[in-house]
C-alpha cells in the first residue's frame, strides 16, 4: 500500500547526531520528489536527554507536523519509552536489536516491532557506533521501499571533507542497514514513493531563510548576542560574512549588540540585531533610541517561552505584545510576523527596506518553531535575484553636493519621514539625539515643537499602512461559518486545520496576519462581518493578538484556542477544538 | 588657524546649559583645538555621548554629533566605527556614563582596541541628576545619596584601562586646556583605542576635588617619560595623592579590532554597494547551493 502521508520519528540523546541524521533524511526525500516538513524537539543541554526530530513525509507540499507517529527510529531506549503513546496502530518501531522492551505492551497495540543490530552493523561495517544513525536510515529505507540512491548521495556530500573511507563507512552501514531489513521480510505498509519533482527545491529553516533574505537585502551588519533560538541567524551569517563582505561582531552584552547595531545603522548600514525575548528586553531602552533618532534598525527576535529563562529550547507567541509596546514613551515600530519560511525569507527581505523607508525599527518576530523547522521549498521562491533594494528617502553625496543652507535631519513633513544624509558629508553636519530635538537635532523643551515632533514620528506609521503594509492573508474561502485567526509559525497548522474541517464539511478559513504592527480597522471589517465564529489560535496564555485587534478595531474574537505548553500548535489541536465550539 | 580650518569652524550657536566655571568648557574647548590642529574638518568628526552634564557636548559644537542614551556612547561608537572606519570617532562622556552604567563596554573597547577616541569628563559626581556619588567619587564623600558619606572606595580609571589592553591611556586636567588638546590630539591620531581621562572640577556638586585641589597636585610627565614601558606605566597610572601625573601614560601599538575585519578589506562598508552580488562578487546561486 501506499500512503500519500508518513511521520517518521528519529530519536536519542543529546549529543548523538539526531539533528543532522534527521535532516539528511529531509534532503533525501526533497531531492526524491516528496515533501517532507522537519522539526526539531530538543532540550538546554548540549549531551544527554532525550531529543527527537519529527520528519512528516507527504506528496504534496505540507506547512505543519501532525500528531501520531507511523514509524518510530529508536537509537536509545527511552526513545520508545518516550514516544510508545504516540505510535499509530500499524505503525512500527525500528530499534536496536540489544534493547529490553516489553514487546507483548507493543504489539498489544498494534505496533510493529522492526529490531535491527544497529550498533552491531555500524560497528562492524562502519568501525564507529556513532553511525548507528545511519544504519537506521538504511533501515528505513528497506521497510518503506524507498530509493536508497538518494540517501547515498547525501552521504556522499555531507562526509566528503572527511575523506573517502568515512563516506564508503557509512555507505557500506547504511546498505547493511536496508539489507538486514530487507532479508528479514519486514512488513510495512507505509512506502516512500519518489515524487515527480525532484530539482529546484530548497531544504532550509526559518532562520536560514530570514537570513538569506537579509542578505539578499543588503544587509551588511550585524550585531548580536547569542540566545537561542535566535543564534543560527548570526551563525549562518557570520560564516559567509568574509566571502559576502558583511560586518558582523558578537559583542559583549545584548546592550552592546543593539547600540553598536544603531552606530553602524547612524553612518549608513543596513544593520541587523538578533536576539530572543530575554535579549530583547534587555534592548528596549535603545529601541526608543533608534525611533527617538530615527535610525532604521532590524531586530530579528525569535522568540522562545518565558519569563526569565523559561523554555530556552521550545517555542512560544508570547512576546508579541512586548515587542509592539516595549518603550518608555510612545513611539512607532512595525512588527512583522513571518508564518512560513517562504514568509520568512520575505521579512528578511522587507524589514531593511522598511527600516530605511520609514526610519524606525523594524521587528521580524519569529519563534522558535519557525526558526528550526525545515521543509522543502521551491528554490524559485526564495528569490533573492528579485529582491529591491530601496533605501528610502536617502540623501545622495551628489544631492548633498547641491545642498544650500543648513541640513534639518528632523525636518517636518506630511509623510513624517524626513531625508536622510549620512555623517560624513561637507554639507550635512548635523547631530541627533535621544532627547526631544527640533528639526535640526538641537535638544529643545518648546511644547509646540515637542507636539508637532511626536505627531511626525507617529506619522510614518499611516504612511506605511498606506504604502507598505499589508492587510491579514486570507486563507480558503471568503465566507466561513469559523474564520481562524492566526499570527506567526501558527499559520502552517491552521492552514492544515482549515483544509481538515471544509474536508468534514466546517466552512472554515484562517486569516494569517504576518504584518502585525501597526494593524489597520478597515483590514478586519470583512472578518469579523462574514464569519459566524472568528477563533483566535496563538501561542501563548492570554490571547495577545486578540487583545490588540480588538483594541484597534473595536471587533473582538468569538473564541480562543491558545497554547503554552512550550510545544507548536498541531492541526489536530485545533479541530479538535473548534469543534468544541461549533 | 592650521590650512584651511580653524576653530570658528567649528563654532555653534547654541549656548552651554553648564555652570560658570564647569570644567565641561575647557574640555569642549580643548577638543576643538585638538581638531582644529588635526587639520580635521567638522564632517569628519562624529562626536557621539551619552546622558549628563557632559555628554551635552556634541549639541555645543559644529560637529556631527550623536547623543545618545546613559552609558550607551562606546557602544554606539564601536559600531560607526565599524561601518565607516575613514570616521574620526569620539565619545565624551561622564564618570558615570563611562565607568559605571557603561564600564562593560569601556573594558571591551580597550582589549578589542578599537579605533575611538574616549574622553571622559570624570567630575566624581552626577552633576545633572544634582548631585549623587558616583563610581569614582572617593570615599567617604558626602552626597544626597550617601548622608553618612560614600562606604566604596572609587574605580580607578587608568590601571583598569591598562589591565584591560587600553594601547593609549592618558589623563589631563580642565585647568590646563592647552595641555589637554596636546594629549586629545595625540589621542585622536593614535591608531586604536585611546582613553582621555579628564580631571574635571564639578564647582557645583563636588566642592572637595576643586581646581585648587587638583592644582596643588597635578604635575605634566617629563618629556623623557617612557609610556611604552608596561611596567612603569601601571606605576604611574596607579600614583594618586599628593601627585598626580597628567601626559601620556601608556601608549603601545597593536592592530586595531577594524583593520582585523576580513569584511573591511575593500574599505568601509558603507562605501561598498548593498548588492551582495555586486559588492562580494558571490553569486545567489552559490549563496543558496548548500540548501539544495
Amino acid at each position: 500500500m501506499v500512503t500519500d502521508d508518513v511521520t517518521i520519528v528519529f530519536g536519542g540523546d543529546a549529543g548523538q547526531g539526531i539533528r543532522s541524521t534527521g535532516l539528511g533524511f529531509i534532503k533525501a526525500i526533497a531531492r526524491s520528489g516528496l515533501f517532507p516538513f522537519g522539526r526539531q524537539d530538543y532540550r538546554s543541554r548540549i549531551r544527554g536527554g532525550h531529543n527527537f526530530f519529527e520528519v512528516r513525509v507527504n506528496t504534496d507540499q505540507i506547512y505543519t507536523h501532525t500528531e501520531g507517529i507511523d514509524l518510530l527510529v529508536a537509537i536509545t531506549e527511552d526513545t520508545i519509552t518516550e514516544h510508545l503513546d504516540e505510535v499509530v496502530e500499524g505503525g512500527g518501531i525500528i530499534y536496536d536489536e540489544d534493547f529490553e522492551i516489553d514487546e507483548s505492551e507493543v504489539e498489544n497495540r498494534g505496533v510493529n516491532l522492526f529490531p535491527v543490530p544497529l550498533s552491531k552493523i555500524a560497528m562492524e561495517e562502519g568501525g564507529a557506533k556513532i553511525m548507528a544513525n545511519t544504519a537506521a536510515i538504511g533501515a528505513v529505507v528497506g521497510l518503506t521501499d524507498f530509493d536508497i540512491s538518494y540517501p547515498e548521495e547525501i552521504i556522499e556530500e555531507n562526509f566528503a571533507l572527511k575523506g573517502d573511507a568515512v563516506v564508503q563507512n557509512n555507505l557500506d552501514v547504511l546498505r547493511a542497514g536496508r539489507d538486514y531489513v530487507e532479508s528479514h521480510s519486514y512488513d510495512f505498509e507505509y512506502q516512500l514513493e519518489p515524487g515527480s519533482q525532484k530539482i529546484g527545491r530548497m531544504v532550509i529553516n526559518g532562520n536560514q531563510a530570514f537570513a538569506i533574505g537579509a542578505v539578499a537585502a543588503g544587509c551588511n551588519f550585524v550585531s548580536a548576542y547569542p540566545m537561542t533560538p535566535s543564534t543560527s541567524i548570526l551563525e549562518w551569517i557570520t560564516k559567509h560574512s568574509k566571502e559576502l563582505q558583511i560586518v558582523t561582531k558578537q559583542p559583549e552584552s545584548e546592550l552592546a549588540a543593539i547600540n553598536i547595531a544603531i552606530g553602524a545603522s547612524h553612518v549608513g548600514a543596513r544593520a541587523l540585531v538578533t536576539t530572543s525575548g530575554g535579549g530583547f528586553s534587555l534592548m528596549v531602552e535603545a529601541l526608543g533610541l533608534a525611533s527617538m533618532t530615527e535610525t532604521p534598525l532590524v531586530i530579528a527576535e525569535v522568540q522562545r517561552p518565558g519569563p526569565s529563562t523559561g523554555l530556552p529550547t521550545r517555542t512560544e507567541q508570547g512576546d508579541l505584545l512586548s515587542v509592539v509596546r516595549a518603550s518608555q514613551g510612545e513611539f512607532p515600530r512595525i512588527v512583522l510576523t513571518p508564518g512560513t519560511i517562504e514568509q520568512a525569507f520575505e521579512a528578511g527581505a522587507r524589514s531593511f527596506n522598511l527600516a530605511e523607508r520609514y526610519q524606525l525599527p523594524v521587528i521580524v518576530l519569529s519563534d522558535q518553531h519557525l526558526a528550526n523547522s525545515v521543509r522543502a521549498v521551491d528554490g524559485d521562491r526564495i528569490s533573492m535575484e528579485d529582491v529591491e533594494i530601496d533605501r528610502g528617502e536617502l540623501l545622495a553625496s551628489d544631492d548633498l553636493d547641491g545642498l544650500d543652507g543648513t541640513y534639518y535631519r528632523h525636518k517636518f513633513t506630511d509623510s513624517g519621514v524626513s531625508p536622510r544624509a549620512l555623517p560624513g558629508h561637507e554639507n550635512a553636519v548635523y547631530k541627533t539625539t535621544g532627547n526631544e530635538h527640533d528639526e535640526r537635532g538641537d535638544i529643545t523643551e518648546d511644547p509646540e515643537i515637542r507636539t508637532k515632533m511626536v505627531e511626525k514620528r507617529m506619522r510614518k506609521l499611516e504612511t506605511a499602512l498606506d504604502q507598505d503594509l499589508r492587510p491579514p492573508d486570507l486563507y480558503g474561502q471568503a465566507a466561513a461559518e469559523v474564520s481562524l485567526v492566526s499570527w506567526g509559525s501558527t499559520y502552517g497548522a491552521a492552514r492544515e486545520a482549515v483544509d481538515r474541517l471544509n474536508d468534514m464539511q466546517v466552512s472554515a478559513n484562517c486569516y494569517h496576519l504576518s504584518d502585525s504592527w501597526p494593524l489597520r480597522k478597515e483590514d478586519f471589517s470583512d472578518l469579523f462581518e462574514k464569519a459566524n465564529k472568528v477563533v483566535l489560535v496563538e501561542g501563548n496564555g492570554t490571547g495577545q493578538m486578540g487583545g490588540l485587534i480588538t483594541q484597534e478595531t473595536g471587533f473582538s474574537v468569538d473564541q480562543q484556542i491558545l497554547k503554552y505548553d512550550g510545544r507548536p500548535f498541531t492541526p489536530e489541536y485545533i479541530i479538535e477544538r473548534v469543534q468544541e465550539v461549533v | 588657524m592650521n590650512g584651511n580650518v580653524s576653530i570658528s569652524d567649528y563654532q555653534y550657536p547654541t549656548k552651554p546649559t553648564w555652570c560658570p566655571g564647569c570644567g565641561d568648557f575647557a574640555i569642549l574647548q580643548g577638543l576643538k583645538m585638538a581638531l582644529v590642529d588635526l587639520g580635521l574638518k567638522p564632517h569628519q568628526t562624529i562626536v557621539l555621548s551619552g546622558i549628563g552634564c557632559g555628554s551635552k557636548l556634541p549639541h555645543y559644537m559644529n560637529v556631527n554629533g550623536f547623543h545618545s542614551v546613559h552609558g550607551r556612547p562606546v557602544a554606539v561608537a564601536t559600531g560607526a566605527k565599524l561601518a565607516n572606519p575613514d570616521l574620526n570617532v569620539v565619545v565624551t562622556a561622564g564618570d558615570g556614563d563611562s565607568y559605571g552604567i557603561g564600564a562593560n563596554h569601556f573594558l571591551h573597547a580597550c582589549r578589542r582596541n578599537i579605533g575611538i577616541t574616549q574622553i571622559v569628563e570624570n567630575n566624581r559626581v552626577y552633576g545633572l541628576t544634582k548631585g549623587q556619588y558616583s563610581p569614582t567619587s572617593y570615599k567617604g564623600f558626602v552626597t544626597k545619596t550617601s548622608p553618612e558619606g560614600s562606604i566604596e572606595p572609587p574605580l580607578d580609571p587608568l590601571p583598569t584601562a591598562l589591565v584591560s589592553g587600553a594601547t593609549f591611556i592618558a589623563r589631563a586636567f580642565s585647568g590646563d586646556v592647552k595641555h589637554m588638546a596636546e594629549v586629545i590630539g595625540k589621542a585622536m591620531e593614535h591608531t586604536g583605542y585611546a582613553l582621555v581621562d579628564v580631571l574635571q572640577p564639578c564647582v557645583t556638586f563636588n566642592a572637595g576635588r576643586s581646581y585648587d585641589f587638583y592644582n596643588e597636585r597635578v604635575y605634566k610627565l617629563d618629556e623623557d617619560y617612557d609610556p611604552t614601558d608596561r611596567q612603569i606605566a601601571m606605576k604611574k597610572a596607579e600614583e594618586w595623592g599628593d601627585k598626580i601625573p597628567l601626559g601620556i601614560i601608556y601608549k603601545t601599538e597593536r592592530p586595531t579590532y577594524e583593520d582585523q575585519v576580513p569584511a573591511l578589506n575593500e574599505g568601509p562598508i558603507v562605501e561598498q554597494s548593498l548588492d551582495p552580488v555586486e559588492r562580494s562578487g558571490v553569486s545567489f546561486q552559490e549563496i543558496k547551493k548548500s540548501f539544495f
